[in-house]
């Protein structure tokens, strides 16, 4: 295809990202962590400890593992695609 | 109406419909072959992606699996969601940014090198071809069963109806098929669920049934159904057998493989803008969970309703199974396909399943008079089999066959237009005939679809396993080659050429040794495939997280000697960071 480089040759006039950049990996290192915990936590390495508490006929761990997790994930990409957003406004680089 | 011709009707109506949408929507341009012009709603593409996803391994095999799996069956569910979460937050929206075609081209660009690419091409097909496999398979299973025709009659119209849409409708025409497909494997799917979940706890929604009591009793579902199958000799449902090292790895490998499937990062190159591709992922997530929290209830489900089929009294009670002559007709419309069978080894003409694999059970099971296990049900049919199971009307039985062969037919296609795309964009036009024109590319791509549809065809009638678990292998491989190259080409600016190759290649080829290890797709297999035998007690399904930390190792040792890349190609890493300026593909 013919699409040009978005950036201009001269560095000079380059606008200086690096603070949304670094803002940017602060939030997906939040939300991965949230990640690791609910599924590799409490459904995997944590699962016996879990299992110990019920709720409803779920035991807990197991629940994690086969269904909670799940929307966790949902609620996580959710969050995060809201929160870019924002932060894609108020560093000036949203796509007009 | 007779169940058969429903079927016919059902299927047949689906067809028709894929067909033509497929036409309807056909591609004219190689960006509408490739992309679908860039130019797909996040809520479309999301349920798109979903049904390209979601194969015949998740409709077919998973419920299937985790009924037999119990906890474990947990690897899948949180590694084929889990990676979802990676994809938004670490690879979509930059590739998207990157606004090309394919996923070999932005390792190329990224890595300032035809060698990368072509390596990056070998991974695609590696993977692709894997996992198309597991889909033709998939195909043929539901053929043989619901249409009554022999699995090679059924594999050959599963290969037409996809190349017809595949081939013409390129991206755009899949897409759009894809949206309706997902319509109706969803469909599919969660009635006979509803239906099933309200028969045994009397609550409709499957995710509650789940965890609810059971009807006319104060027990719960997964209390009862530990206790039935513990009294078997199996191990509690709510427990794994699985290692816990075990356990993380497969769901590591699912789930980073999930991230690193050229197919699925692929949908996220059509829509419009970069922050589309964010909320796409969302809806991709979305449609998928439905099928997905549903699976682990009709997993139980499923496995209570047969062992209460076969185990009609108190165990070791010799009256207490089920008679073979009184066996309900699914027993035998299932035994022709050869995926259920009997066999009355103690001669009391009743059967007996059980765990006769657990030494001190097979010995209590010996003092009824027990001669081992005399039932064996592969974890390919209980979906399927299940509306026959529970007894739920005809016209659901039906829909359940639309559902599969919609599952595996969608995904087939998501698979052969990046098939075709690497060869036609990434080794053709980029390596072999770079002056080739827009309409010849075309062509070439479209032909490439159709080779890769004979040679997919073939591979499901030869099949190395069964489906869930060649499937699995495809992730392995995509885990520890394609996603740890991507994922250093946007969060780091030095990782150069030479360290990506070396990663992408130790990556690809420790994971494919170990898998042709343990299970020789080619030759025999080297060694048994037994816990003992494995490298830190990883199976060969979860090997593909190892790879990819072996991958991670070598591309930062040996980039940390060598170049750091060009100024241009940092500065693309820059503006690949940043979404304005996404162009869509119409503006020129």
């Amino acid at each position: 295809m013919t699409e040009k480089p978005e950036s201009p040759k001269d560095p000079s006039i380059r606008p200086d990202h690096s603070d949304y950049w670094r803002a940017n990996l602060r939030l997906v290192l939040r939300c991965l962590a949230i990640w690791f915990l609910v599924s590799y936590g409490c459904g995997i390495l944590f699962v016996d400890f879990f299992n110990q508490f019920r709720i409803g006929g779920f035991p807990l761990g197991f629940w994690f593992a086969q269904q909670g997790s799940i929307l966790v994930f949902l609620v996580l990409i959710a969050y995060y695609a809201r929160a870019m957003s924002r932060l894609d406004r108020a560093f000036d680089v949203d796509e007009e | 109406m007779a169940l058969q011709t429903l079927i016919y009707l059902v299927v047949g109506a689906s067809f028709l419909l894929y067909i033509s949408i497929a036409i309807a929507s056909r591609a004219n341009s190689t960006g509408d072959f490739y992309v679908a012009g860039k130019g797909v709603h996040p809520v479309a593409n999301g349920m798109a992606t979903a049904a390209d996803w979601m194969s015949a391994a998740s409709f077919i095999s998973m419920a299937g699996l985790i009924a037999y799996l119990g906890y474990d069956g947990a690897v899948y569910l949180m590694g084929w969601t889990g990676g979802y979460v990676l994809l938004a937050l670490l690879l979509a929206p930059y590739l998207r940014k990157f606004g090309k075609f394919t996923v070999p081209e932005f390792i190329g660009d990224r890595y300032y090198s035809q060698s990368a690419r072509i390596v990056a091409v070998i991974c695609l097909i590696f993977i692709s071809f894997t996992y198309v496999a597991g889909q033709m398979r998939g195909v043929g299973i539901v053929f043989s069963r619901f249409l009554e025709v022999d699995v090679t009659t059924g594999l050959l119209i599963g290969m037409a109806v996809v190349f017809f849409y595949a081939v013409l409708g390129g991206m755009k025409g899949i897409t759009y098929t894809q949206v309706a497909q997902y319509c109706v494997l969803i469909f599919a799917y969660t009635v006979p669920a509803v239906f099933i979940a309200l028969q045994m706890t009397g609550n409709p929604i499957p995710q509650l049934a789940f965890g609810s009591t059971l009807v006319d009793s104060s027990t719960y579902l997964l209390d009862h159904l530990d206790e039935l199958v513990t009294d078997l000799g199996f191990t509690a449902y709510t427990d794994g057998s699985k290692s816990t090292i075990d356990v993380f790895f497969i769901t590591t490998a699912l789930m980073v493989g999930t991230a690193g499937l050229p197919h699925v990062i692929v949908r996220f190159f059509t829509v419009p803008k970069v922050s589309d591709a964010r909320r796409s992922a969302f809806w991709a997530l979305a449609f998928i969970a439905i099928l997905y929290t549903t699976a682990p209830a009709v997993g139980a489900l499923a496995r209570m309703n047969l062992i209460e089929t076969v185990q009609t009294g108190p165990v070791g009670d010799p009256e207490g199974n089920l008679l073979f002559s009184e066996r309900p007709d699914w027993f035998d419309t299932w035994a022709a396909t050869g995926l259920i069978a009997f066999e009355d080894r103690n001669g009391d003409g009743r059967v007996q399943y059980y765990n006769d694999s657990d030494p001190a059970f097979a010995e209590r099971a010996a003092s009824y008079g027990w001669a081992g296990n005399e039932l064996t049900v592969d974890p390919d049919i209980l979906v399927l089999a299940n509306p026959e199971i529970a007894g739920l009307p005809n016209w659901v039985i039906a829909l359940v066959a639309a559902g599969g062969i919609a599952a595996a037919l969608s995904t087939a296609a998501g698979l052969l237009l990046v098939i075709s795309a690497a060869f036609s964009h990434d080794l053709l036009k980029s390596v072999f005939w770079k002056r080739i024109s827009e309409r010849g590319e075309l062509l070439a791509g479209r032909c490439a679809a159709a080779v890769a549809v004979c040679l997919a065809g073939y591979l499901g009638y030869n099949p190395p396993g069964f489906v869930a678990q060649v499937v699995a292998f495809a992730f392995g491989l995509a885990a520890a080659s394609l996603f740890p190259a991507i994922l250093m080409g946007i969060f780091s600016k030095r990782m150069n050429r030479e360290g990506a190759i070396a990663g992408m290649l130790t990556g690809l080829l420790f994971t494919l040794g170990y898998l042709i290890w343990f299970k020789g797709v080619i030759i025999e297999p080297m060694a048994a495939d037994i816990p003992e035998n494995w490298l830190f007690g990883i199976s060969p399904e979860g090997i593909g997280a190892l790879g990819m930390l072996l991958n991670f190792a070598v591309a930062f040792s040996v980039s940390a000697f060598t170049q750091p890349p060009p100024a241009p190609v940092q500065d693309m890493v820059e503006s690949i960071r940043i979404p304005r300026g996404a162009k869509t593909a119409r503006a020129h």
